[in-house]
C-alpha cells in the first residue's frame, strides 16, 4: 500500500507490502522492518503468516530503498521517528515490531522513542554497538558493488539453506546480491550502502534506548552470524531483560532458516 | 563457509544447494523419487499453499533433488534461481509463456537450433506469439524490429550453425532501451565458458541434456533468472509484463514484483508455469545432470582443448574447404569471441569438407569413434552430415540459404584421446577423396 507520511524529516511517499491482504488497522499489527540495502521482500513469508493468522502486517520500505521516495535518513533515530509517523499514516495504533539487523536498531529506537504504542519487540541479528569496520565503509565509499559481495559473503552460512527463500529453487547468495545491487541502483542520489553502513555505525543509544523499552522483547540470535555474532548479543539482552532464541542460520537468518524464523517470531509476537 | 567471498566456479559445481542429508547423513545428493510431500499438519499444508513457508508439496511444482540441481546452476550462471525442467525446449517455453500470451511479439536471432526455430516460426505463431527474426550481427535489425506489444529479446551464445557470437552487451542494450528482458540459450557454452548475466542477460536457459549432464544419457533443461530485470518499473513504464507487476487473477490477485522483487519472475515461472503447463523434471533426471555439473569444469577444458587441436588438423587439411569456429582468423565473430569467451568457443562447430553429397555420406560412414547422431555436447565425439539426414529434402540452393553446403559436417568433440579422433577423422577424409 501506498502511505504518505509526515515525520520530523518531512512528508515522504512510502509504500508498505501487507502480506497479501489489505490492511485492517482494527487488528494487531506487526510491522517488519527491513535491515541495510533491503526492502520489504526479505519478509514476505512471515509477513504472510502473520496476515493470514489474525494480524494486520505493515513491512515497509524503508525512505530512499526500493518504492519509497528519498532520500534515505541519516540516523537510526530518524528513521525510528519515520516508522512511528508511518503507524500513524497507516492509522495503527500499536504495533509489535519485528527488525532485522538495521531494522532491529530502528524497532528498538522505535520503542524507546513511543514504549507506550510497542506491544511487543522482535530483534534478529542485533548487536549494540552495531559496529562497521572501516575498512568496509572504505569500501563501500569507493567501490560500493564489491562492499555488497563482500556484505553478501559474510552474511550467508551455507551455500544449500533449506528449504529456501522463498521457496525452492532459489540460490540465496545470489538473490541477496541482486537485491542489495537493486536497493544501490534505485536511489542513485546517494551511495545508500554507505549512507545505511555509517547509519548503523553511528548509533550509540543503544543501550539507553533498552533502558527505556517497556514490550516484551526476543533476540533472535544466528548461531553461525559473523556480521552480528551471538556474542554481541550478551550485553543489550541484559538490558531489555529479553529472551533469546537462537536458530541454525548466519545473518541472513530470516533467508537461511524460515521456518525456525516463524517459530521464534510466533513465540516473540504471536 | 561464510568468508569475504563466495566460493569459486569450481567448489559451487560440486557443493552450491547440497550439504549432507539430515535424515540419513547421506552425503551426495538423494535422489527423492516421491510425487508427494507430506503435511505436519492442516495449519502447515495451508500456510505451504498459501506461500507463508517455503516448501515441497507435489513434484510437478519442486522436489529437493531438483532444487539441489536448480540452486546450483544458479550458482554457477549467477542468478537467483532456477527451474529445472523437462528438456531445453520446455525451458524456452517456460520462458516464454511466462512473459508472451496471444498478442504478443518476439525479436529472435535467426541463428537457432532447429527445435528452437520450430517453436517460434511456426508452433507459437498458431498460440498468437510472433516472432520477427534478425541475423544475431545486425544491431539495426534488432532494434527496429521491436514493436509496442515485444515481450523479449532472444539468442544463442552460439548460434547455429555457423557458431555466430551473440553480441549480448549490445543487444541487451537494445532491449533495456526498450524496456524489455534478453533471454538467452547457453547451451553451446555453459557457464565455465561464459555467464551471460555478466554480459548484461537477464535470463538464461540451458539444454541441460548437453554439457551440463555431460554424458549423453538424460533429456533435461534449466531456466535461470538473473534477477536483474526489473519488472515493476517496465510495466510501469510501458503497461507491459502486468501479469508479474499487477495483481494477476490466474494466481489469487499475487502481484508477484511485491511478493519479491528480484524472483518474481520465477515465481509466476514456477507457481504457474510449471503447474499449469506442466513440463517438470524427473528427480532422477536431476541427479544425473547434478552428477554431471560435479566435473564441468574438467570437461569443458578438455572439451576444448581437444576442439583446438581437432581444428587446428582440419583447417590444415586438403579435403577440407573451410572450417567455421570462432577462435579461428577466419571466422567473421572472431574479435567478438576473444572479448566474450576467452575460455574457448566450445567444443560443437561445423566444417565443410570439398565435395558432393556422396562424399559427405562416405566420410560419415568411415568414422569408428565418432558416433552418427542427432546430439552435441556428450563426452564421446558426435557427428552429423546435415545434408543426408537434418536437412535431406533440401535441394542444394535451399542447404545454401540456410548456411549448410552439401559438404558441411558438424562435430561435437568429446574427451577421447586427441590423437584417436585425429586419426578417425584421418581416414574419414581418405574415404570421402576415394569417393569423388
Amino acid at each position: 500500500m501506498e502511505l504518505s507520511v509526515v515525520s520530523p524529516a518531512g512528508a515522504r511517499r512510502a509504500y508498505a507490502y501487507t502480506g497479501g491482504k489489505p490492511l485492517d488497522a482494527s487488528r494487531p499489527t506487526v510491522v517488519f522492518v527491513h535491515g541495510a540495502l533491503h526492502d520489504h521482500s526479505v519478509w514476505t513469508l512471515p509477513a504472510r503468516w502473520f496476515a493470514n493468522h489474525g494480524h494486520s502486517v505493515l513491512a515497509p520500505d524503508l525512505p530512499g530503498h526500493a518504492r519509497s521516495a528519498g532520500p534515505a535518513l541519516d540516523s537510526i533515530e530518524a528513521l525510528a521517528a519515520w516508522l512511528l509517523a508511518l503507524l500513524d499514516a497507516a492509522g495503527v495504533g500499536n504495533a509489535a515490531l519485528v527488525g532485522h539487523s538495521m531494522g532491529a536498531l530502528i524497532a528498538l529506537e522505535a520503542a524507546a522513542q513511543a514504549p507506550e504504542r510497542i506491544t511487543r519487540l522482535a530483534l534478529l541479528g542485533l548487536a549494540v554497538p552495531m559496529a562497521v569496520s572501516p575498512a568496509l565503509l572504505a569500501t563501500a565509499r569507493d567501490t560500493p558493488l564489491q562492499a555488497i559481495d563482500m556484505v553478501n559473503a559474510y552474511s550467508h552460512s551455507t551455500s544449500a539453506a533449506k528449504p529456501s527463500y522463498p521457496g525452492p529453487g532459489s540460490w540465496l547468495h545470489g538473490a541477496n546480491q541482486a537485491l542489495m545491487r537493486r536497493v544501490q541502483e534505485g536511489h542513485a542520489e546517494r551511495n545508500l550502502f554507505l549512507v545505511d553502513f555509517e547509519v548503523c555505525n553511528r548509533y550509540a543509544g543503544g543501550l539507553e534506548a533498552a533502558a527505556k523499552v517497556r514490550s516484551p522483547t526476543t533476540l533472535v540470535v544466528g548461531e553461525r552470524d559473523q556480521m552480528t555474532p551471538p556474542r554481541q548479543a550478551a550485553a543489550i539482552a541484559a538490558a531489555l531483560h529479553a529472551g533469546v532464541i537462537t536458530v541454525n542460520a548466519g545473518h541472513a537468518m530470516v533467508a537461511e532458516a524460515p521456518d525456525a524464523v516463524l517459530a521464534a517470531l510466533r513465540k516473540a509476537v504471536g | 563457509m561464510a568468508g569475504s567471498s563466495d566460493p569459486g566456479f569450481d567448489t559451487l559445481a560440486l557443493h552450491a544447494g547440497a550439504a549432507p542429508d539430515p535424515a540419513t547423513g547421506a552425503r551426495a545428493v538423494p535422489i527423492h523419487l516421491t510425487t508427494s510431500f507430506v503435511f505436519e499438519n492442516s495449519e502447515h499444508a495451508a500456510s505451504l499453499f498459501n506461500m507463508e513457508r517455503s516448501g515441497h508439496v507435489y513434484s510437478r511444482i519442486s522436489n529437493p533433488t531438483n532444487a539441489v540441481l536448480e540452486e546450483r546452476v544458479a550458482a554457477l550462471e549467477g542468478g537467483v534461481g532456477a527451474i529445472a525442467t523437462a528438456s531445453g525446449q520446455a525451458a524456452l517455453h517456460l520462458a516464454i509463456c511466462t512473459l508472451a500470451g496471444a498478442g504478443s511479439h518476439i525479436v529472435s536471432s535467426s541463428a537457432l537450433y532447429g527445435g528452437s526455430h520450430n517453436l517460434l516460426h511456426y508452433t507459437l505463431k498458431r498460440f498468437g506469439i510472433a516472432t520477427s527474426f534478425v541475423k544475431p550481427g545486425d544491431h539495426a535489425g534488432w532494434r527496429a524490429a521491436i514493436r509496442p506489444e515485444t515481450r523479449l529479446l532472444f539468442g544463442e551464445t552460439l548460434g547455429n550453425p555457423g557458431l555466430d557470437v551473440l553480441d549480448i552487451p549490445v543487444v541487451a542494450a537494445i532491449a533495456h532501451e526498450n524496456g524489455l528482458p534478453l533471454l538467452v540459450d547457453s547451451t553451446f557454452t555453459t557457464p565455465w565458458l561464459m555467464k551471460p548475466f555478466e554480459h548484461g542477460a537477464d535470463l538464461v536457459y540451458h539444454s541441460a541434456t548437453k554439457f551440463l549432464s555431460g554424458h549423453g544419457t538424460v533429456i533435461g533443461g534449466v531456466l535461470v533468472d538473473s534477477g536483474r530485470f526489473d519488472w515493476q518499473a517496465a510495466c510501469d513504464a510501458s503497461g507491459r509484463f502486468a501479469e508479474l507487476a499487477r495483481p494477476y487473477e490466474g494466481f489469487h490477485g499475487m502481484v508477484f514484483t511485491e511478493e519479491s522483487s528480484v524472483g518474481a519472475f520465477l515465481l509466476r515461472a514456477r507457481r504457474e508455469g510449471l503447474r499449469d503447463f506442466g513440463a517438470c523434471m524427473s528427480p532422477h533426471t536431476a541427479w544425473l545432470i547434478l552428477q554431471g555439473i560435479e566435473t564441468l569444469p574438467l570437461r569443458m577444458a578438455r572439451h576444448v582443448e581437444n576442439t583446438r587441436k581437432v581444428v587446428g588438423f582440419l583447417a590444415a587439411h586438403p579435403m577440407v574447404a573451410s572450417v567455421g569456429y570462432p577462435e579461428l582468423d577466419s571466422h567473421p565473430d572472431h574479435a567478438l569471441a576473444k572479448r566474450l569467451l576467452p575460455r574457448g568457443a566450445g567444443s560443437v562447430f561445423s566444417f565443410d569438407l570439398r565435395g558432393s553429397r556422396e562424399q559427405g555420406r562416405a566420410f560419415i560412414e568411415a568414422l569408428k569413434i565418432f558416433s552418427h547422431l542427432a546430439n552435441v555436447g556428450d563426452c564421446r565425439s558426435l557427428v552429423i552430415h546435415p545434408a543426408s539426414t537434418t536437412h535431406f529434402r533440401m535441394d542444394d540452393a535451399a542447404l545454401a540459404l540456410a548456411g549448410i553446403g552439401p559438404g558441411t559436417i558438424r562435430l561435437s568433440i568429446g574427451l577421447e584421446d586427441t590423437d584417436d579422433l585425429i586419426d578417425d577423422l584421418k581416414r574419414a577424409l581418405g574415404a570421402a577423396k576415394k569417393a569423388a
